[in-house]
Order: C-alpha cells, then sequence, then structure tokens
C-alpha cells in the first residue's frame, strides 16, 4: 500500500497545482456567482482540462482515456479542490461516468465514454430525492412499458443537472424504499420528453437541479447492467466518486487552513501577530494533527479503490467521515480567525466555509458514513 | 526477496525450537513482563531462557549494529522477524527503556567506547534503565530543571530530586538530566549523565496514581558521585539528546492509544454488543454505535499516519512532526476510548477490586484511570500543542 506519492504522480499532481491556481483561482468561482452564469462554469477550459486528459484520467485507452488510476485522478482532485474549481469532473467523469464505466455494456461505454473524454459530453447522476443522502432510499419508479420502461418520480441536488445532456437515473424497478435490490440504472437525454429540470443556485455559487421525470419513455437500451441489480453498479462507482471528493476536501481544508495560518502570522492586535496567543496557537495545531489524519486516509481510500481491497468500502467510508469533520473545522475555525473581514463577500475565506458545508453533505455526511462503516465492519 | 524467505523459514524455525511453550500464552498481568536486569540475573525460568536465547542473537534490538550486539538486521529483516514473532505468539522477550528509549539515543551521541560498553548490555536485558528528567518545579518546563552536577575533578556530584522516574524501585541504572552550568539560558546548561542507582546517596520513594499502584517513584540524589566518563555527548549539550530521546518516547506512548480493546484483548464493538445490546448484528443503542464507530475510524486514521510517516521515512522524505503528532493524538484517543468503555460498562466499570466484577471489568478501571496520565507523562498534550505550532506551523511566541 503507497502512502507516498509515486514521482510521476507528485509531477501531475503538481502540474496540476499550476493549471488551476493560474486558470480558475477562486476569483473565477466569484466571477461565474457574481454574473449568474447561464452554465455556472467555464466551458472553454472544461475543454483544456479534456485536452490534458483529466476528463479521462480513470478511463482505458480505447475510449480515449488515460488508464490511469483514482489515485491520479486523486491528485488533480485535491488541487481542484484548493481553488474550488467549478467544473464538471465529478459530475461528468466519476459519478455519471463512472456508472457507465462499471455497468455499461460496449455500445454505452464507447458511446458515453469517448464523449466525456473529449469534453464533448456533460452528463449527470439523478440520485438522490430528499434533503440527505440514501443511496437505497430511491423511490423513483420504472415501470415496464412497451419494450422499455416509463420513469415516474423526482430528483433533487443532482450536481451539475442543469447543463448535463444525458443523465444516469438511479429508479426502482422492484422492492421499496431501502431494499439494496431492485434498483436499476437508466441512460437518459436530458432533453426526452417528460423531463424537466429546474436549476438551483446553492451556497457555495455552484450549481445542481430538481429534476422530474414526468412518464419518461425509455428503451431497454437505456438499462446500464442489470435490471433490478443496479447496485452492483452504483455502489463502486459511489465509492470510486466519494474517495475523490474527499480527496477534493483534503484540498480545500489545506488551502483555507494556509490562507488562516498566513493571516495568523500577519494580523497585528495588541502590537503582536495574533498568531503568538496561545489561545489560537492550539487551534491551530489542532487543525494541522486533522489535517494530517485527513491526508493519511485519503491516501489509502484512492490506494483502495485501485487495488479492489476487501476493506475499500470501508475505509472510504472512514476518508469521507474524517474530511467532512476536518473541513467543518477548519472552515469554520478559518473564519472565526479571519475575524471581522472573515464573515465579508470581499475576503475569500467565507467562499471556502460555504463550499465545506455543501461538500459535506454530498454522497454522505458523517454520520451516514459512520453508520455505514459500523455496519461494514459487524456492528 | 528470495534471500527475505529463506530468512523467513531460518526465523520461523528457530523460534519453533527456542521459544520455551510458556513464552507463547498471553501476557495476563503486569508482574508477567520481563524487564531484565541484575535481579534477573541468577533466574533460570523459561522467561529468563527466552530472553538469554534472544538477547544472544541481538534479537531484542533487531536493527541495531552487530557490533554493538544488535541483530544487524535490515529494516525489511526486522519486518519478518517481527511477523514470525508474532505469528508464533511469541511474548516480548524484553521490555525496556534501554531498547526503546537510551539505545537510539546512545546510537547517535555517545562516543565509540560508551557504545561498545553500554549499548551489548541493553540488548542482552542486563540493565534495568529508567529515566531521570522530570523534577517537582520542572513539569512543563522541563529545561528548567535544578539538579546539579558539580565538576569535582575526576567526577561529577550530584545534588537533587526527580519526579515520575518509572520503576526507579526496580532500576539499575539511571539516564539523567543534570546542570551543569547556572549561568547560561536554561537550556545551554544540562549535561546527559548515566549513572549506577546502587551508588551511595541515591533514595527512591514510590508514588501512589489516582488507578491505585503505579511504576512511578521520587528519586533523591544527595552527593551522589558519578565518574566523568559517563557523561553523554558534549558537557553542557544534554538538551539536544534530550530532546531527541523525548521525541522517542513520544512515539511509544502515542502507540500505546493503539491497545484497541483498552484494558481488554477484545475489541471495543464486541464489549458494546455485550453491555448494550445487540440488534440485527449491531450495537443496540444507536449513539453508543456512533461513538464506537468514530473511535474506530480515528484509530484507523491513525494508524495509518503512523505507516504512511514510516513510508515517507522510507522514501527519504525529511522527518515530519510526527512524535509530537502522535503523542497527542495517541494520548487523547487512548482516553476518550477508556472513557467510552466505562461509560459501556456502566457501574461494572466502577469497582475498585474484590467480588462482583469481572477481571476484566476491574483491569478496564485501572486502565481507564491510568489513561489520565497518558496525556501528561512525556510532555502534555498542550507542549505537544505548542511544539506542533512553533516547530512546523512557524507560529511566533
Amino acid at each position: 500500500m503507497a502512502l507516498v506519492l509515486t514521482e510521476e504522480q507528485d509531477l501531475l499532481k503538481q502540474t496540476a497545482r499550476e493549471f488551476v491556481q493560474e486558470k480558475s483561482p477562486v476569483a473565477e468561482l466569484r466571477r461565474l456567482r457574481d454574473s449568474v452564469d447561464a452554465t455556472g462554469f467555464d466551458g472553454g477550459l472544461w475543454k483544456e482540462m479534456a485536452e490534458l486528459g483529466w476528463a479521462s484520467v480513470i478511463y482505458p485507452e480505447e475510449f480515449g482515456g488515460m488508464d490511469l488510476g483514482t489515485m491520479e485522478l486523486g491528485q488533480i482532485f485535491e488541487e481542484c479542490g484548493r481553488t474550488l474549481v467549478a467544473q464538471p469532473l465529478l459530475s461528468t467523469v466519476v459519478l455519471a461516468g463512472g456508472c457507465v464505466l462499471a455497468g455499461g455494456n460496449e455500445t454505452q461505454k464507447k458511446d458515453v465514454l469517448t464523449a466525456v473524454a473529449g469534453g464533448e459530453r456533460l452528463l449527470a447522476l439523478a440520485l438522490q430525492e430528499g434533503p440527505h443522502y440514501d443511496p437505497l432510499a430511491v423511490t423513483l419508479q420504472a415501470e415496464e412499458a412497451g419494450g422499455g420502461y416509463r420513469l415516474t418520480g423526482s430528483k433533487t441536488f443532482v450536481l451539475d443537472g442543469h447543463v448535463a445532456e444525458q443523465l444516469v437515473v438511479v429508479a426502482r424497478t422492484s422492492g421499496s424504499a431501502g431494499d439494496r435490490d431492485g434498483l436499476t440504472l437508466f441512460l437518459v437525454d436530458a432533453g426526452a420528453s417528460g423531463v424537466s429540470v429546474t436549476r438551483t443556485l446553492t451556497v457555495d455559487g455552484r450549481n445542481s437541479a430538481n429534476i422530474d421525470f414526468a412518464g419518461v419513455e425509455v428503451e431497454r437500451s437505456a438499462v446500464i447492467g442489470e435490471v433490478d441489480a443496479g447496485a452492483d453498479v452504483l455502489e463502486p462507482a459511489l465509492d470510486r466518486a466519494t474517495a475523490l471528493l474527499a480527496a477534493e476536501m483534503l484540498g480545500t481544508a489545506s488551502e483555507a487552513f494556509d490562507r488562516a495560518l498566513e493571516y495568523l502570522k500577519t494580523r497585528e492586535q495588541f502590537g503582536v501577530v495574533i498568531g503568538s496567543f496561545q489561545g489560537l496557537k492550539h487551534r491551530a495545531a489542532d487543525m494541522f494533527v486533522e489535517l494530517e489524519l485527513s491526508k493519511s486516509i485519503v491516501l489509502e481510500a484512492l490506494t483502495a479503490i485501485d487495488a479492489g481491497a476487501p476493506d475499500a468500502s470501508a475505509l472510504v467510508s472512514c476518508a469521507k467521515a474524517r474530511c467532512n469533520d476536518t473541513l467543518f473545522q477548519v472552515g469554520n475555525e478559518a473564519v472565526q480567525m479571519f475575524g471581522g473581514i472573515g464573515v465579508t463577500d470581499e475576503e475569500e475565506i467565507g467562499f471556502f466555509m460555504k463550499r465545506a458545508r455543501v461538500l459535506q453533505f454530498t454522497l454522505g455526511n458523517s454520520s451516514f458514513h459512520r453508520d455505514r462503516f459500523a455496519a461494514l465492519e459487524g456492528f | 526477496m528470495a534471500d527475505l524467505e529463506t530468512f523467513r523459514q531460518e526465523t520461523r524455525d528457530w523460534i519453533e525450537t527456542n521459544c520455551p511453550p510458556p513464552m507463547r500464552e498471553k501476557v495476563e498481568s503486569p508482574d508477567e513482563i520481563e524487564w531484565g536486569g541484575r535481579a534477573a540475573q541468577g533466574r533460570t525460568d523459561d522467561r529468563k531462557l527466552w530472553l538469554d536465547r534472544m538477547g544472544e542473537k541481538g534479537w531484542t534490538c533487531p536493527t541495531w549494529p552487530s557490533e554493538y550486539g544488535g541483530g544487524g538486521l535490515s529494516k525489511e529483516e526486522a519486518k519478518v522477524l517481527q511477523e514470525e514473532l508474532r505469528a508464533a505468539h511469541a511474548r516480548p522477550a524484553l521490555t525496556s527503556f534501554g531498547i526503546s528509549m537510551l539505545g537510539p539515543a546512545l546510537l547517535e551521541y555517545a562516543s565509540e567506547e560508551q557504545k561498545k560498553h553500554f549499548l551489548p548490555q541493553i540488548v542482552k536485558g542486563e540493565i534495568w534503565w529508567c529515566q531521570g528528567y522530570s523534577e517537582p518545579g520542572s513539569g512543563s518546563d522541563l529545561a528548567s530543571l535544578q539538579t546539579r552536577a558539580e565538576d569535582k575533578g575526576d567526577h561529577f556530584l550530584v545534588n537533587g530530586q526527580k519526579i515520575w522516574t518509572s520503576y526507579a524501585d526496580k532500576s539499575d541504572w539511571i539516564f539523567c538530566l543534570v546542570r551543569t552550568n547556572t549561568e547560561v539560558p536554561k537550556h545551554d546548561g544540562i549535561s546527559f549523565l548515566l549513572f549506577d542507582m546502587a551508588s551511595p546517596g541515591v533514595t527512591v520513594s514510590p508514588i501512589q496514581l489516582i488507578s491505585g499502584s503505579s511504576p512511578f517513584c521520587q528519586t533523591f540524589f544527595e552527593n551522589v558521585k558519578v565518574p566523568k566518563d559517563q557523561l553523554i555527548g558534549q558537557l553542557n549539550g544534554g538538551w539536544t539528546i534530550a530532546k531527541r530521546l523525548l521525541q522517542h518516547e513520544r512515539s511509544m506512548i502515542g502507540g500505546m492509544g493503539l491497545g484497541l480493546g483498552g484494558g481488554s484483548s477484545r475489541g471495543t464493538p464486541e464489549i458494546a454488543k455485550e453491555y448494550r445490546g445487540e440488534r440485527n448484528g449491531q450495537i443496540a443503542d444507536p449513539v453508543v454505535r456512533a461513538d464506537v464507530a468514530q473511535l474506530q475510524m480515528d484509530a484507523r486514521c491513525f494508524t495509518t499516519t503512523l505507516r504512511r510517516t514510516a513510508e515517507e521515512a522510507k522514501a527519504g522524505m525529511p522527518p515530519g512532526p510526527a512524535s509530537s503528532i502522535f503523542k497527542l493524538y495517541g494520548t487523547e484517543m487512548n482516553k476518550r476510548r477508556h472513557e467510552t468503555l466505562v461509560s459501556i460498562m456502566g457501574s461494572q466499570a466502577l469497582g475498585w477490586e474484590g467480588e462482583g466484577f469481572t477481571a476484566e471489568e476491574l483491569g478496564e478501571t485501572r486502565d481507564w484511570l491510568r489513561s489520565f496520565g497518558n496525556s501528561i507523562e512525556g510532555g502534555t498534550s498542550e507542549v505537544q500543542l505548542n511544539i506542533i505550532a512553533k516547530r512546523v506551523l512557524g507560529l511566533p511566541d
């Protein structure tokens, strides 16, 4: 198990860092937010990222991919987390694209993954139905109709659902909410009749969507994987996505911490820098320890995914819960340490705190992952 | 790799032949731990036999150079040895502050002559070492220590008092911080001395802790004569050695937080199921279950961080602030685990001794009480936070 980056991985990380620092600093997120940009992200930059191979790091070469590991993609996610990059990397490549990669047939993979790899198609995963993440709680109905299926129900908090051209929809074909069996994944055109998309603006300046499916007719060939066995496809895709999101959160938390630390070293009150006060020093040191633990467990989760380790799912939950808690602590503490300027919109630290909360609730908060970890560990 | 496999097979055979069967049974009480020392020399029991055989191979200190009595093993071989010992359920042949604290410092700072003299004794467990650091007036502010060592020409004359000297009442020798210059800033007047606890003028009195008995003592020095060749490193250069040794100590104490089941050999989840009930294979009480899950996850993050640090060192990366993090997090986690276990066991964890409580329950009570000291000894949690803030984060005084 490698908890230290190889030279190549380190180089990739450095390259990613330079790229996002130059092309997509936090100011870019502010610009997108303030202009209420029609798409909520810079499509030109997405093309550039795709040209660098970022949209296809984990895809096989036959679909235009780089055929590298989750560990490599994790380095890109971490750096994107540092500058709060608003791009459809998670939604398109890892969540929806990940489901196609994990369960799609050759035709689906060739069509979808090749287009995604080229930066030519945007996807979204329509999974969540209430205010809390719970993948097995799906109730959106898929009934057999004609040769195919008819989808009826609503999805919420569909990341980048407002720009996606195709949706991977998690539907229930049998059983009831909470059952692992009975889920089926469908690949649905966002423009299909009966699909209505409502863009939602979130506190972090990013976008998701509420999507209604009013008797949407799909062909049988739209099924990804096996009918009723969607969880077999969904779970590995979600594990990988969750590990990568944890890597992004590590980057966000590290940057917020670095900024707070810099502020502690420069802001003067009572004639000295405020970082000389023990009341702040200990809190900074505490955060540093949490970040070190977060870094370790993120690296281990990424490694476990690539190795197909039997405890990969438990490690992913461990990593997500840890990053949730660390980012919560660092985000809140950073705002407090910045004092009055910290609660102004002018100072960027607030962007980190708001983004922190969205990231925490995305793909499971800490209580979800504690519960999942305990269940996987047999208690 | 083929060599390593050969080594594994040879090691397995050697353990099979040389580890007496009673030494493969679980250690049931602290009395069964082998500390070596002069008192052990006359014994002929299985414990002594196992110590002698391991000491002869140098395998009590597997990676120390063989010229100093160590095993001379590579890190990979030492790992194999450790794996094989564990697989055979072999008890540690020797537990000693000489191995975990003094030895590494001697390897780094002692003269060749001193290494040749002291290290083989540590390997063979001939001397039981104790540590003379803290004083009644010098706890967190260790460098303010007042125990004096005056230069009397051919020897030092030591006067003063130490506290929290673990096992001073059983130890043969002490490694001790003393003040050799009072005219300079406090860090610059400290020296590192080794001396015999049987020297005239040394007296010891045990300290009882909130957990009942304890290995801690107060140690008094009145005109103790110490030969000059027992000074390690430079005169007045002891603080450098002291700090390095503390790193070893902190790593050791932090690692104790990984006794995952607390005082019991059972895991916390299993204990929680027994005391708080089980429903569908899960701990019935959801709040307890969440607490236990948090502990288990924290422990996982912690062990992964230990491993990452080891891998980074192997990859030649500069050492991070590891020992302070380990000390801080490991001990705080250990305290949290014991508090959780006590709350899970309820009034059954409140017994002091006697009937009405299982051995596991009584053990947990004492371990819980003992854990309060973990975040104090070897530098308090607050001192560790200071160190991280200053040395790692670069925050000013």
